[in-house]
């Protein structure tokens, strides 16, 4: 049972919103799409969920061209990121409007309704209005009303974007367990990298308009494709340097050298791209054969037990996380640590050439 | 965003179809065909092509007709507008006082139009009505039957009663949707009055006053049964604006090769003006990215 | 610039309030010092807007006074206290082009044209919108509407604060990286007052020198982001810093030891039993699985957060974050969590208890 998308694409009044692409989701998976916003993440689901008919290429459902089928006729459920329910209805009518749609009977309306409500911990607000709750409670409801038609497509379109930071994050530890119940293939569209790590599962990465790369979450982070999957699937932005090896010496200039090992070895000589996330540069030695990176702090950021360090380095502007508080001054120059084995290696067109080492030992 | 083909939908629109068909289509039809023809309405025609046109293109009558609508157009507009904004900008906006100001500025609307015209026709009579007995009473000349300046004057006062309402109504609603923040920052930018009207309420409204605009434009061009009932069209033909000629000319007269004439030319001006309205209109909301 | 003083300052948005239940802000006094970094944070409904508002002359407090230095401007309106304010929905005049956008609280109050046409080029310059300036207003997206207000909230150099109210809440992640740097980097050159609300810890803690928590229209806690990690004063700050929160375990105190279900964990202080509702709190950065040693713990999930772990479980039926480093082997040994008792924090009725020395 899997949702397939062939070659598909959509342009609208000759604007490309979306690059041919082919996906396919696997029953019972939790897929992430992320990517910033105006990616192509909107319109892929609306795609996905037959609410747009896609410029060419086709979408398959169990096997079966659902291309040009309307939403209304095909099983699938949309959350959005404003809180929508009728505003008119308790909760209760809320939750139970697709099923009464259904026809089913009001035995199993009311037994479906208060399991699913029972699962989101809405069970003391059924008899309220939508907009007698707090925006938690409103989204829950929305979501509670995607999950109780047990459709197999649940499409969730940024929906906690528009709560508070705390109450997000207990949603979103909620969000696996509901999942996991369900049974559905749910697609989930995000521009925070920290919510698809949090969510696991696959994840697409999106760039304008593309999809760059597709896989389990934790292979999409360690191992990306290219720099753009990379860049999009890190927050902080992931750093980068320009680098030439010669011979059995990489060299990220300034007398900053590694010795070209493992795979690295096999490489043709060249100009090539480094990339590192912001965690792994450190403030001391912290392994035999750590490179020393001079920069000059700008601004330091404390979150409390860590901090962020907003550093240049020649004309490289990096950002570092580091643990603990500090609290040093801006236009310092500081010396940074960074473990050859955390460093990614791209061709100058973006294209992974040899993944971080720590990454492939995971 | 475009929404999937439904084809349902054009059943559903088929009897409105067939009805504008019979009550409009139809007749304009046997209208332009009037106009091209020399008839006396018992079906006999003599076909005279474009000589009504012309003949309609330089009457000296039908240029005067036109001036005089054009102007009290103008007129009305001119008054209307900005009145109708000023009055919607000091609208209460909340509480019940804003249900009390809003019943009663929609009062003018309901009435039917003879009873507008038959109001103020009393209303302004020197022997029994109100307006007319005080203003003789304070000894101004007022008689609009037979001063041209004080006809035009009722007209316009008129127009402008029974009127203004409808502008002030719709850009009362384009205000509504003016978030408060709107509001906030201007008081934080510390903008003045004159500022935040023009910077933040107009640029609103611009939508609302568009389409209040046109359609106060089209219903003055158009408009018959009120100066009709108060003037007659007179004193002489001062007060004669389009539609009073032209009824004049296919009811009155009979003639009615040049009325249909008239009345397509009419139909046209009305027409373009109503078109250019729509593209400008279209043409901002283009702009706004909607 | 100026100090913000807050006297016996209440709301209540009902016209008769009879209990403290009926008030939007309960009485609070308060001082924002010149040139300060504020930022208050709480989550939706806890008053911070309405604190904001008061501030800015927005909003008229039921009870109180507040002073700007010396000057008393309750009564005052918002154009009359000389701030700026930015809002969280982008405010941008349409008709306008973002160079008139920028330029009009300095045209409003008679600036120099020279003067405003350097003041708006500098803006524009960071907030990234130098190629735009000549553009109208109508038609950009949400982003740069949102640059441009918050360019307009910057561009006035003798205001008596800047107020933001959850401004990057429409940003993209990427961008607000930049932003919040430019934002404190503009306080360290101009060294205005700058207030900053919002519900992301994340904003608050790296923007502020100062952070005033609020729970329920009351100031829970006012300190450094370093104070408020490591010694939140109300199981609130624990709760709402931190990503996951501080953990929060019912338990017995008593001298420098403390009982959770059962079994003893030694405390760095010492502590006369607490009356109240007690309970202690642990961050998840610093419990540590082990093999024998601690509370027992029942593992439930493992979550990869990329640059570390987060291992969620249950001691005595109450959930427990703890955080991993990334790569970590979390085998089936380890059966026990272990807290380190200097970090660990005692509370009672839901406010911190200090304990004295052992």
């Amino acid at each position: 049972m899997a949702l397939e998308l062939q070659s598909v694409s959509r342009v609208v009044k000759g604007q490309v919103h979306l690059h041919p692409t082919t996906l396919t989701l696997e029953k019972g998976t939790m897929n992430v799409l992320l990517g910033p916003t105006l990616s192509g993440k909107t319109s892929l689901m609306r795609v996905m969920a037959g609410l747009d008919v896609p410029t060419s290429g086709r979408v398959m459902w169990h096997g079966q061209d659902v291309t040009g089928q309307r939403v209304q006729d095909r099983k699938v459920a949309m959350v959005y990121q404003q809180f929508i329910n009728y505003p008119a209805m308790s909760v209760y009518d809320n939750i139970a409007s697709p099923l009464r749609l259904m026809g089913k009977s009001a035995a199993e309306i009311d037994r479906a309704v208060k399991s699913t409500a029972e699962m989101l911990k809405l069970t003391p607000m059924l008899g309220r209005k939508p907009l007698e709750l707090s925006g938690g409670q409103q989204q829950r409801c929305a979501l509670a009303r995607a999950l109780v038609k047990e459709a197999g497509l649940v499409l969730l379109d940024e929906p906690l974007a528009n709560l508070d930071y705390k109450l997000r994050e207990e949603l979103r530890a909620e969000i696996p367990r509901i999942f996991e119940a369900s049974g559905a293939i749910f697609v989930y569209a995000t521009t925070e990298p920290e919510e698809a790590l949090l969510l696991g599962g696959n994840t697409a990465t999106l760039w304008e308009g593309r999809v760059t790369q597709f896989g389990p979450t934790p292979q999409v982070y360690r191992q990306p494709m290219d720099a753009t999957t990379a860049r999009v699937f890190s927050d902080p932005p992931m750093n980068f340097i320009d680098c030439r090896k010669t011979g059995h010496r990489i060299s990220f200039g300034e007398a900053v050298n590694a010795p070209a090992d493992g795979a690295l070895a096999a490489l043709p000589d060249g100009s090539y791209r480094a990339g590192f996330r912001a965690n792994h540069l450190h403030l001391n030695v912290h392994s035999g054969t750590a490179l020393e990176f001079r920069c000059t702090l700008g601004v330091t950021e404390i979150t409390g037990s860590e901090t962020f360090l907003h550093l240049s380095h020649g004309a490289n502007r990096w950002v570092g996380l580091v643990h603990g508080v500090h609290d040093l001054s801006p236009g310092a120059e500081i010396s940074l640590w960074l473990d050859p084995a955390h460093v990614y290696l791209f061709d100058p067109s973006g294209r992974l050439v040899v993944p971080a080492p720590y990454a492939m030992a995971a | 965003m475009e929404k999937t083909q439904n084809n349902k939908a054009w059943f559903l629109v088929l009897p409105v179809l067939v009805v504008v068909a019979f009550s409009a289509i139809i007749p304009l039809m046997t209208v332009v065909n009037y106009s091209v023809n020399d008839t006396f309405g018992n079906n006999e025609f003599f076909w005279a092509g474009l000589e009504w046109f012309e003949e309609m293109v330089t009457s000296d009558r039908l240029h005067e007709a036109l001036g005089r609508q054009i102007l009290f157009s103008a007129i009305i507009l001119a008054i209307e507008v900005p009145l109708g904004i000023y009055i919607a900008l000091n609208m209460p906006k909340k509480g019940v006082w804003a249900s009390v100001c809003l019943v009663l500025m929609a009062l003018p609307l309901l009435i039917p139009f003879n009873v507008v015209g038959t109001i103020w026709q009393i209303f302004g009579r020197v022997d029994i009505g109100l307006l007319g007995h005080y203003l003789a009473a304070l000894g101004i000349d007022y008689n609009y039957t037979n001063d041209p300046v004080d006809a035009w004057i009722t007209v316009v006062v008129m127009d402008v009663w029974h009127w203004t309402s409808l502008i002030a109504l719709l850009c009362y609603a384009g205000l509504q949707s003016i978030p408060n923040a709107y509001y906030q920052a201007a008081r934080v930018d510390q903008a003045s009055r004159w500022a935040v009207f023009r910077y933040i309420e107009l640029p609103k409204m611009q939508g609302v006053l568009l389409i209040a605009v046109l359609l106060r434009f089209m219903d003055s061009f158009m408009i018959y049964t009120e100066p009709f009932v108060v003037t007659g069209g007179g004193p002489g033909n001062s007060t004669t604006f389009l539609s009073i000629d032209l009824v004049k000319m296919a009811v009155g007269q009979f003639d009615l090769g040049p009325a249909a004439a008239f009345s397509i030319m009419y139909f046209l001006v009305i027409l373009l003006v109503s078109w250019v309205f729509y593209t400008v209109m279209t043409n901002l909301d283009k702009e706004e990215g909607r | 610039m100026a100090q913000i003083t807050l006297k016996n300052l209440a709301h209540s948005y009902l016209p008769q309030p009879k209990g403290e239940g009926d008030y939007a802000l309960k009485e609070m006094d308060h001082i924002w010092q010149n040139g300060g970094a504020y930022a208050l944070l709480g989550s939706s409904g806890c008053g911070k807007t309405t604190l904001l508002n008061i501030i800015s002359g927005l909003l008229r407090p039921s009870q109180g006074r507040v002073l700007f230095g010396d000057t008393d401007v309750t009564d005052a309106e918002t154009a009359a206290r000389n701030i700026a304010q930015v809002f969280q929905f982008p405010v941008v005049y349409d008709t306008m082009t973002v160079r008139d956008n920028l330029a009009f609280p300095l045209r409003n109050r008679g600036m120099e044209a020279s003067y405003i046409k350097a003041r708006v080029d500098q803006i524009a310059a960071m907030i990234g919108m130098e190629a735009m300036l000549d553009r109208k207003a109508r038609g950009l997206t949400a982003d740069a509407k949102q640059k441009i207000s918050l360019g307009r909230g910057m561009v006035r150099q003798d205001v008596n604060a800047i107020l933001f109210d959850e401004p990057l809440t429409v940003i993209d992640p990427h961008m607000k990286w930049e932003l919040r740097t430019q934002l404190k980097q503009l306080h360290r050159e101009f060294g205005h007052t700058m207030i900053y609300v919002t519900h992301d810890q994340t904003e608050a803690l790296t923007f502020a020198d100062k952070v005033v928590v609020m729970y329920d229209g009351r100031v829970v806690q006012m300190g450094t982001p370093e104070e408020l990690f490591e010694t939140p004063a109300h199981t609130f700050v624990g709760y709402f810093i931190g990503s996951p929160g501080m953990n929060l375990l019912p338990a017995t105190v008593q001298g420098n030891r403390a009982t959770v279900a059962g079994t003893e964990i030694p405390l760095a202080a010492n502590y006369t039993p607490p009356r109240g509702r007690v309970q202690i709190g642990i961050r998840p950065e610093y419990a540590t699985l082990t093999a024998g040693r601690g509370l027992p713990f029942t593992l439930r999930r493992v979550e990869d957060v990329g640059r570390h772990r987060i291992i969620r479980g249950e001691v005595a039926g109450q959930p427990v974050n703890v955080i991993a480093p990334e790569g970590m082997a979390v085998g089936t040994d380890l059966t026990h969590v272990s807290f380190a008792p200097d970090r660990i924090s005692v509370y009672a009725d839901d406010w911190r208890v200090t304990g004295g020395p052992i």
